[in-house]
């Protein structure tokens, strides 16, 4: 099953930039130019030689219907991965003006490593479809209660330190500063719980959040607590609750669920920096099942995540879940064809339901930030300095002396702010030039902080505009 | 609880609520702040929406095609400021955002609304490109200015700050408009009338005249300049008397345009006086005789008394006389001589530099084709590259009044005759892409430059101006050029490579300009 002539935008293309300057640097390889003998086999593989400075063109080779997301091979010496010729091949490729025409043979040397990849990948998933079971089960279980027992110190003297801190006052953490919230967070580093460490840290960064921090503070003082509570007490909890109180501590988790066939749409792509780790988030819509799903992506020390999946294309993939109630993490598993464009998008609804969709997610997991919902037929609305009332999700936000934007329901009158961190974004922009005060059908997340558009459509028909 | 919570358990008892027997106080208060959090973001609901936004204007124009979109994309994300250094062979996209942009607008397409933010961002960096880039974004680009205060330029620069103006058959409202507008959008109505209707324009500039600021007055009377006929000339005679100097001067200038006006007799007469052709040496020679004094006439017309330091009265006067008198008083005032052989005639007493500007300011603003072609002379004559009597700079404004196909191969010929080091100015004149004599000219010059030895960053602004005016079917001419060449004994060390470089990037250009003119097809 190939997707012949199937080719992304320039968009999609730059994307898969690690960083401004490849982006910069791509683009201006992305003309006729520097490439000779470029090609491609119309189901992914795509090869060019591309004329540096140097007597010898580099040979660049990129295959984009790989299951782990794009595979890349340049002889430059950048390690920028992908490197500006990997970037520049495929935008010349999305450009479709002939230079890089369509079911080629690959030349030898790209052959070569196309052939050699791809007989690796097969490897590995007949290899990971066996059973991964430890070779001695036994000490596989010992090591885990091990780690449990750790946990267990760790969430203990957590659940101490923060009834010291309520006895003493929450005054005190302004002035403490964050060395004891940093010290703290590694001491649960220490102890396995890397989820726990993660809520510490942004417990230290509370105080310092400007006005109505002290409401802000003792509400995650009391989450963490509840999540200490649920890890301490687990085994007195529903499978689903006890499982998702396990990842939210940060024990790590295998994807499980039976395999899901459908046609995912690729919603968003976005990272989120913390500390060393860059955090990439993919949304997916399956346009059969209707399902609304999360792919994680880690990259480490400053290197891009490597997952990268292009916003507006679906694929013919299946996915698994990982478990927990409520859970909509998954992981990627064998995809069938090279992402195609879909005309398919989420139904949307009314901001009264994604509101009430968020709080019912919680009851599975009251941890959660937000929930991914779509909403139909809704103008980005400028509501000038509107004091916040109680019930509103913005009773949480930073106090509103200054306009901000909400997503308004002309129908029905009711409103979803943004989230604060949602309107210092371009992305905000663009979602107000497309809709040029008219309705469109937006996708994003919506929490207890506000709604944070992600993907949008206009009303009538047209492409998904990425916003992150 | 908060308060408790921020004084401590300590200091502050718990509510009697809360107080739950067996449970540490801080536990108790953590427990129900655990219970208040999860339950108030449960009930989260929506908040009553604020009053909507007008929706924008229409925008009736096609949507772009979908390469052009992505290349558009691709021509944004290359703002300045990113990397920097020396060039390579790579071509710089924000140069040809420009040319992408006036085809997009000669094609009459309109802009995807999701690129509006990076345009406007782009437009708001560099001011040349605003007029192109705000045309291009049409109306929503104004309503999203609006909405937000890094974007006012765009207000500013669209006349009328992207009011609607009513059709200019709708008398009531014109008159309206006009009497309670504000200044910006009575330009605009001004301007927008005086394009098509330049008669009704006048009677609305007449019928208030008088009672405005004199700013203002000058601001309306530039717009004359649009449509500018003999039937202006009753009301810019009479603002020859204004209160301002700066209205008078214009009025003037105006006047002196129309070649029939009672002004432009009297600075005829005036100028004919001071020059006549002297019979009695050997060859006929000019003879100027200037002015002796400014009279009350004089200034009433127009004339700046005072010269700026450093110049004669007596000359600055004859300047402007001769600048301001039509072009036609010579022919039949010098012995029915052609305006080359005018041109051509020796000046006694080093008159000929102040004469010869003074024509080309007259020609350049009578835009006389004839009078240009006399000016500028061969392009090939020895003193066209020196400090002759005419600068490069009234030699490129001189050229613009020729055809395109003139223009181009003057150029040619003076870069044949002179090279290019002076050429710049000239080039910028020249109607793109570049008539195929004018190309080649300025790329077997640069061939030239490279055998010479020389670096090519020392042609840089030609080079940049190459890239973005030659006519991209040369690209296959020039790959020739892109090889490196052997190092040759007097070459300046390394030249080659970046030369081919250079060249690489030229090419690459091209190719690319190709490319955009394909995407952008008429719709």
């Amino acid at each position: 099953m190939t997707q012949q002539g199937v080719r992304w935008t320039a968009d999609q293309v730059l994307a898969l930039a690690p960083d401004a300057p490849s982006r910069k640097a791509g683009s201006k390889l992305g003309v006729a130019g520097p490439w000779s003998e470029a090609g491609s086999t119309g189901e992914g593989a795509v090869w060019g030689l591309c004329k540096g400075s140097g007597s010898k063109p580099y040979q660049t080779i990129v295959d984009i219907a790989d299951v782990a997301g794009p595979a890349y091979k340049c002889s430059c010496p950048s390690r920028k991965f992908p490197c500006k010729h990997a970037l520049g091949l495929l935008l010349v490729w999305a450009g479709s003006d002939g230079t890089v025409p369509d079911g080629g043979e690959p030349p030898a040397w790209a052959e070569e490593w196309l052939t050699a990849r791809r007989k690796r990948v097969d490897g590995q998933q007949s290899s990971s479809a066996a059973p991964t079971a430890s070779a001695d089960p036994e000490a596989a279980r010992r090591r885990a209660e091990k780690r449990a027992e750790r946990i267990t110190a760790g969430a203990t003297e957590l659940e101490q330190r923060l009834t010291d801190l309520l006895r003493g006052g929450t005054a005190s953490a302004e002035q403490m500063g964050y060395g004891l919230w940093e010290e703290t967070a590694a001491r649960m580093v220490d102890a396995q719980a890397p989820g726990l460490a993660a809520r510490v840290r942004e417990l230290g960064a509370i105080p310092s959040s400007g006005a109505g921090w002290p409401v802000r503070l003792l509400a995650e003082c009391a989450l963490l607590h509840l999540l200490d509570q649920g890890w301490l007490h687990r085994d007195r909890l529903p499978d689903g609750l006890a499982a998702t109180v396990r990842s939210r501590v940060g024990l790590p988790a295998q994807a499980e669920g039976p395999p899901v066939r459908d046609q995912w749409a690729v919603l968003a792509q976005y990272d989120t920096a913390d500390g060393r780790l860059t955090t990439r988030r993919i949304w997916l819509y399956g346009t059969e099942s209707g399902r609304t799903a999360l792919l994680l992506s880690y990259g480490a020390a400053g290197r891009a995540p490597a997952l990268t999946l292009p916003v507006g294309l679906a694929l013919d993939a299946e996915v698994s879940g990982y478990p927990g109630a409520g859970q909509l993490r998954v992981e990627l598993g064998e995809q069938f064809a090279a992402p195609a464009p879909t005309a398919r998008r989420p139904p949307g609804v009314r901001p009264e339901e994604a509101a009430a969709r968020y709080g019912t997610a919680l009851r599975d997991d009251p941890w959660l930030e937000s929930w991914p919902v779509t909403l139909a037929g809704v103008i980005p609305t400028l509501s000038q300095g509107t004091p916040s009332t109680q019930g509103t999700p913005s009773t949480q936000g930073t106090p509103s002396t200054s306009a901000s934007w909400q997503l308004a329901d002309p129908v029905t009158g009711s409103a979803l702010p943004l989230a604060p961190s949602a309107t210092s974004r371009p992305g905000l922009w663009r979602l107000i030039a497309l809709s040029g005060g008219s309705p469109l059908t937006v996708f994003g997340e919506c929490g207890h902080r506000g709604f944070t558009p992600l993907a949008a459509w206009p009303q009538d028909s047209g492409e998904t505009v990425s916003l992150c | 609880m908060v308060t408790t919570a921020l004084l401590g358990t300590e200091r502050r008892a718990l509510p009697a609520s809360l107080q739950t027997p067996g449970k540490e106080a801080p536990i108790a208060l953590l427990d129900a702040a655990a219970v208040q959090t999860v339950r108030r973001r449960a009930g989260l609901r929506a908040a009553p929406a604020a009053a909507l936004p007008e929706p924008a204007a229409d925008d009736p124009r096609p949507p772009l095609p979908p390469a052009a979109r992505s290349r558009l994309a691709t021509l944004l994300t290359d703002q300045p400021g990113t990397g920097g250094g020396r060039r390579g062979a790579a071509p710089d996209l924000m140069e040809l955002l420009p040319q992408w942009l006036a085809l997009a607008n000669a094609r009459g397409y309109g802009a995807p609304p999701e690129l509006l933010p990076a345009l406007l961002n782009a437009a708001r960096g560099r001011t040349d490109l605003r007029p192109q880039a705000l045309t291009f974004a049409g109306p929503r680009a104004l309503w999203l200015a609006r909405l937000n205060p890094d974007w006012k330029f765009a207000l500013r620069a669209t006349p009328g700050g992207g009011v609607t103006l009513p059709s200019a058959d709708d008398a009531p409202q014109v008159r309206r408009l006009w009497e309670e507008g504000l200044f910006a959008e009575r330009v605009a109505l001004l301007t927008t009338l005086r394009a098509h209707h330049a008669g009704t324009a006048l009677d609305l500039l007449v019928s208030t005249w008088s009672t405005e600021r004199a700013e203002d007055r000058l601001m309306f009377l530039d717009s004359l300049r649009t449509g500018l006929s003999a039937a202006d000339e009753p009301f810019l005679e009479q603002a020859l008397t204004d209160r301002s100097r700066n209205v008078r001067a214009t009025a003037a200038e105006l006047l002196s345009a129309l070649p029939d006006s009672a002004l432009a007799g009297r600075m005829s007469t005036r100028a004919a006086s001071c020059v006549a052709v002297d019979h009695t040496s050997d060859t006929p020679t000019l003879t100027v005789e200037a002015p002796h004094e400014c009279d009350a006439g004089m200034e009433r017309d127009g004339v700046t008394p005072k010269p700026p330091t450093g110049r004669g009265e007596r000359s600055w006067w004859l300047g402007q006389l001769v600048e301001a008198a039509p072009l036609a008083t010579w022919q039949p005032r010098l012995g029915n001589r052609t305006p080359a052989e005018i041109v051509a005639l020796p000046v006694a007493d080093d008159w000929r530099g102040e004469l010869h500007a003074a024509w080309c300011r007259a020609a350049v603003r009578q835009r006389d084709v004839a009078w240009s072609r006399a000016l500028l002379g061969t392009p090939a004559s020895p003193d066209a590259a020196g400090p002759g009597a005419v600068s490069l700079a009234e030699r490129a404004k001189l050229l613009a009044s020729l055809p395109a196909a003139e223009r181009a191969d003057w150029v040619a010929g003076f870069i044949a005759a002179h090279g290019l080091s002076e050429a710049f100015q000239l080039l910028g004149v020249c109607a793109v892409p570049w008539a195929e004599p004018l190309g080649r000219a300025v790329v077997d010059s640069l061939n030239i430059a490279r055998d010479a030895g020389s670096y090519p960053w020392s042609f840089s602004g030609v080079m940049g101006l190459a890239e973005r005016c030659l006519d991209p079917s040369e690209a296959i001419r020039l790959e020739a050029l892109t090889a490196i060449p052997d190092e040759s004994e007097n070459a300046s060390p390394g030249a080659g490579g970046y030369w081919s470089e250079a060249f690489q990037r030229l090419v690459t250009t091209l190719r690319l300009r190709a490319a955009i003119r394909d995407e952008l097809p008429p719709p």
